[in-house]
């Protein structure tokens, strides 16, 4: 039985150290500063190709991350630099990656829509809306087989709730009763084209009940309640009790992409969600339950900022893959 | 090791589909990380009949009944061997493929490259394969080479029980991500086949019938048609070399070249269809390098007529390749050319 003097106090602050939590709230940061000085290099013409943020959805990334460790597997989407931070990648590599250099994740062959962290269970990020929810689900397999006790998580988005890959893969992972999480980013829209314009039912929560699985739907900007629901999701599963379906809702404050040119919503509406910013949620929630001070936020931040100028110094002067080196890496016998 | 002797040790005539079973229950045997996964491949022994009896010697968790959900089984598969199994999947029909392309094109083929080598995705998946059964146009496909067109993935096409159980052997221990495509006319074929564990080498084609005349590049069940019309040839005293090209990606250009130089004449036969396929590219391989300047007559491609395969017998027959064919084609060139 909880404490009734707990009662009020939110899961987080029940469940994690305040480490923990400064931890988690240096993540949400790092997410934000990467973002935005990812932006600003691509205005500056930086960096080429495009890119999808995740600014405003950083309490989904890292909540949903809490219950994980390294031996845990993640799939990511191609909006996943937050997924990718939260499971405990290094930014530098990332801008790396993102400058298209040799010292990227991907030696600059994948691009951010393709950043992974396999050392960290990051299976990576997956330019094909859908495609990691399978890959997760044998991931869930390989776990279930070989008996390691990990657990794998599929992020995605609302858009990927109406590919086939998404009913296919809960199916096959409720009749085999796989250690899998299916964690959607429910930002509102799949593109341009909102929820209620795409999607019968008005969850993706609610697709839940057709697989014989538990579907939660979460305020996705809360850091807290995206843990509480994924400590029990993972717990379930890593238990060997099968797949959970939990459902961030969550808002970008960015447009998909960068030639999003926001006609499909509206100002107030974009205000409503900005100011329930996660991290100042967070950050809040911290300060008034005396886990932090401001003083205490203010260095967190102040060396993240710090962590992205050094990242981005390091991207700079890293050197460019070599064209003749175009074609290496197809398969396992070419020279690396 | 080397492809086994056809009077070895212990070597037996067994089935083509026999074989394939052999060689997955000899890796299920030595390694824990190899599963098969797939429709009706559990107690009814798949739709060919390849798996068999593997799920009672190897369990059910195993030799996995999948739903029907080709999309989802084949992402399952690439995941798994992301993260430590050898699955290999098999299709119950390759034309099934197509709902799959995604991760087969997508994700398996491309991972290692754009994760910049940092990881690997050593799945099998097996496509029967092929027309002759009148199942007509969504069973009957020969697809290999829309998947030898990608970067990233391996197709072979065995044409003997020997290569098939070797082939599949190599695909279990190969790292990256290897299709197999099975001619269905083949599953009954009989041939010699050592016992034990053996590989044939992915990318190896293999001369089965030398000759000084003409070249007949051929795969899968196109090998067969390619020997019995050199048989025919051989009455009127053509001397016909056949080469199996056994793996279509990466193509063993050497041994076509070899013998075109050799030769001096060259007909592909594939039972895909002729245009953009196989033999397009055998093709267009020798004529890029110096054994163009041995030809003493045009190429001529043998391949898949230009439409769906048909049902009624007589039409199907007509949508592939034919002994006569290549006759009749091998004759017009060692003629025209003479």
């Amino acid at each position: 039985m909880a404490d009734p003097s707990t009662r009020n106090v939110p899961f987080a602050l029940r469940k994690y150290s305040a480490e923990q939590l400064r931890e988690a709230l240096r993540k949400m940061l790092l997410i934000r500063k990467f973002e935005e000085r990812a932006e600003d290099s691509y205005m500056r013409g930086l960096t080429h190709g495009t890119m999808h943020l995740s600014i405003g959805q950083e309490a989904s990334a890292v909540g949903a991350c809490m219950p994980l460790g390294d031996e845990d597997k993640i799939t990511s989407t191609h909006r996943g630099h937050g997924h990718c931070i939260a499971k405990g990648a290094d930014v530098a590599r990332m801008f790396a990656e993102f400058f298209g250099k040799e010292t990227g994740y991907c030696r600059g062959r994948g691009g951010s829509m393709h950043i992974a962290d396999v050392s960290k269970g990051n299976l990576g990020a997956n330019g094909i809306v859908g495609g990691g929810i399978p890959i997760a689900v044998g991931a869930a397999l390989s776990a279930k087989r070989l008996g390691t006790g990990t657990v794998a998580v599929s992020f995605f988005g609302d858009g990927a709730n109406n590919e086939g890959a998404f009913h296919e893969s809960l199916n096959i992972a409720a009749v085999w009763r796989l250690p899998v999480v299916f964690f959607c980013e429910n930002n509102q829209y799949g593109m341009s084209t909102s929820m209620a314009r795409s999607t019968a039912v008005k969850s993706v929560a609610a697709r839940a009940p057709g697989y014989a699985m538990p579907g939660t739907a979460v305020d996705g900007n809360d850091f807290s309640a995206v843990a509480e629901a994924m400590e029990r999701a993972v717990g379930r599963a890593r238990r060997g009790d099968g797949p959970s379906l939990v459902e961030a809702m969550t808002y970008r404050f960015r447009g998909h992409s960068r030639s999003d040119r926001n006609l499909y919503r509206t100002k107030q509406e974009i205000k409503q969600w900005t100011e329930r910013d996660p991290i100042s949620g967070m950050a809040e929630m911290l300060e008034s339950h005396g886990v932090i001070g401001r003083r205490e936020f203010d260095l967190i931040s102040a060396a993240a900022d710090q962590e992205i100028d050094a990242a981005v110094e390091f991207a700079n002067a890293s050197a460019s893959p070599k064209p003749s080196e175009v074609a290496c890496n197809v398969y396992a016998a070419d020279p690396a | 090791m080397n492809p086994p002797l056809e009077n070895g040790e212990g070597v037996r005539e067994v089935s083509f589909a026999e074989a394939i079973r052999e060689a997955m229950d000899i890796a299920m045997s030595e390694d824990e990380r190899v599963l098969l996964i797939g429709e009706d491949i559990g107690v009814y022994g798949g739709a060919f009949q390849v798996t068999g009896d593997l799920v009672h010697k190897h369990g059910a968790d195993r030799v996995v009944d999948a739903p029907i959900s080709e999309l989802g089984s084949a992402g399952v598969a690439v995941g798994a061997a992301l993260t430590g199994l050898r699955p290999v999947l098999e299709f119950q029909f390759s034309d099934f493929a197509a709902l799959a392309m995604e991760q087969i094109v997508n994700q398996a083929a491309k991972i290692r490259y754009m994760l910049g080598g940092a990881a690997s995705v050593p799945v099998v998946m097996r496509l029967p394969t092929g027309s002759g059964t009148g199942a007509a146009a969504q069973h009957s496909q020969s697809l290999e080479a829309w998947l030898g067109h990608v970067p990233g993935l391996k197709v072979v096409q065995p044409s003997t029980p020997a290569d098939a159980k070797g082939l599949m052997l190599a695909a279990l221990d190969d790292p990256d991500p290897v299709m197999i495509f099975e001619h269905k006319l083949l599953y009954k074929m009989k041939g010699c086949v050592a016992p034990g564990r053996y590989v044939t080498p992915i990318g190896k084609a293999a001369v089965r019938r030398e000759g000084r005349d003409l070249t007949i590049v051929a795969s899968a069940i196109m090998v067969h048609k390619a020997m019995e019309a050199a048989d025919a040839l051989a009455e009127s005293g053509a001397d016909i070399e056949v080469i199996d090209l056994r793996t279509i990606r990466p193509i063993d250009s050497e041994t076509v070249f070899k013998s075109v130089r050799k030769t001096s004449r060259l007909i592909c036969v594939y039972e895909g269809v002729k245009t953009l396929g196989i033999g397009a590219e055998i093709s267009a391989m020798v004529a890029e390098s110096d054994v163009f300047d041995y030809l003493d007559a045009p190429i001529i491609r043998l391949g898949g007529a230009e439409c769906p395969i048909p049902y009624s017998p007589a039409l199907e027959r007509a949508a592939v390749p034919q002994v006569d064919d290549i006759v009749d084609a091998a004759k017009g060139l060692l003629n025209g050319a003479a």
